[in-house]
């Protein structure tokens, strides 16, 4: 992994690496989001709604594995120094966020067909819109720390324990339907179980995959861009010094 | 940065160290809190406790639990219904006027908004709730056993 580590090898392997995953994602995760559209037949009790479950649980899935994504890199960044971790961090953020605002607003436009409202407070929905506000503290701090960096501050340790903190909120919204009576169902899929039927479930893991990729493809974009930035501001510094 | 040995141990793991004591601490602090929360938590209350320690009369709540097979009737004046809402260990007689959710049938899952009124829960609103299980609309009709047989058979 140190090897990794090194930024002139990250970005040589990041730039085949980066085309590959996002278009391989998108092959994956469109053929599977067609393929829950058209093909797909409608559930029992839900009818043609079900159809949100191809979006809606792989962007809830990678909307949390963003979040671990980012506490991960926090602690490589806070224990062993490495480079990259602030950076891989940092670039998990902005997708990690989007794909749990795709949850959540899936999650309502499902909600009010199936249970009769938008919205409801229950454990669950709660915790998942407090992720996404973690989100926007998140980028926000990260902004900061950048500027504070540029004039000599040691703003990226600071976000780091934000992102590390803010990963207490991964097993609360895991456990919530368990703990808490709530509105939500239950989690459908557990170890080596599912109770959802194969006609939906194949689809449904197939379209993680190609989200994931598409998830992977995009935080190597963003890096090698915020690579990129520190290299420009680096070479200016110097300009201006020199 | 300067990753002089200081009385034998490695800043690193040092930093390793102290982290992972942090982290434990901090997950320990956040399962207590959502432990402790336990019940206010809850987004209804099931018949079983309503049965346990009844709450006010007319203080709004909510009920949650099963639509009783067989006992959904509809009153004379066609929007008014009448049924029961049990969790296995208790049963609720609930009163509702309205329209209801699509997915508002017998033998579902179901979350009343509003009050006791005697021994009767007068909701104001319905919310269905839908299980976990996501069976195709064919299968639905089968029997337990017959869609067993068609799930083992696609696995």
């Amino acid at each position: 992994m140190h090897a990794f580590a090194n930024p002139a090898r990250f970005l040589r392997l990041a730039r085949w690496l980066m085309p590959l995953l996002l278009v391989s994602g998108l092959v994956l995760s469109m053929g599977a989001v067609l393929y829950g559209l058209l093909v797909v037949p409608p559930d029992r009790l839900m009818g043609e709604t079900v159809r949100i479950l191809f979006i809606h649980v792989p962007a809830a899935w990678l909307g949390m594995a963003g979040w671990s994504t980012i506490a991960i890199a926090s602690l490589v960044e806070l224990v062993w120094r490495h480079p990259l971790a602030a950076i891989a961090a940092r670039a998990a953020a902005v997708p990690g966020a989007a794909f749990t605002a795709i949850c959540l607003a899936t999650g309502s436009i499902w909600a009010r067909p199936t249970w009769g409202t938008w919205w409801v407070w229950d454990g669950r929905l709660t915790s998942f819109l407090i992720l996404l506000f973690l989100y926007f503290g998140y980028i926000a701090l990260s902004g900061a720390a950048q500027r504070d960096m540029a004039s000599g501050g040691g703003g990226n340790r600071i976000t780091a324990i934000f992102g590390l903190v803010g990963a207490i909120n991964i097993p609360i919204i895991n456990r919530s339907v368990v703990w808490w009576n709530s509105l939500h169902q239950p989690p459908s899929i557990t170890a080596g179980k599912s109770s959802i039927d194969g006609t939906f479930l194949w689809p449904l893991l197939i379209a993680a995959v190609g989200f994931s990729l598409i998830f992977g493809g995009v935080v190597l974009a963003r890096m090698r861009t915020l690579l990129a930035e520190i290299q420009t501001e680096a070479r200016l510094r110097r300009k201006a010094l020199g | 940065m300067s990753e002089t040995r200081t009385g034998g141990i490695k800043p690193k793991h040092q930093r390793l160290v102290l982290l992972v004591i942090a982290l434990v601490a901090l997950i320990g602090a956040g399962l207590l809190a959502a432990y402790a929360l336990s019940n206010q938590a809850s987004y209804f209350y099931v018949p079983a406790d309503l049965m346990k320690d009844p709450p006010e009369q007319g203080r709004a709540i909510r009920l949650g639990g099963m639509v009783e097979k067989g006992s959904l009737k509809t009153r004379t004046d066609g929007v008014t219904i009448d049924f029961l809402v049990g969790d296995g260990k208790a049963r609720v007689p609930v009163r509702f006027t309205g329209i209801t959710p699509d997915l508002f049938v017998e033998g579902s899952g179901v979350v009343a908004e509003g009050r006791m009124e005697g021994q009767t829960f007068v909701a104001d609103n319905l919310l269905a709730k839908h299980d976990e299980n996501y069976v195709p609309r064919q299968m639905g009709d089968m029997t337990e056993a017959q869609a067993k047989a068609v799930v083992a058979e696609t696995k």
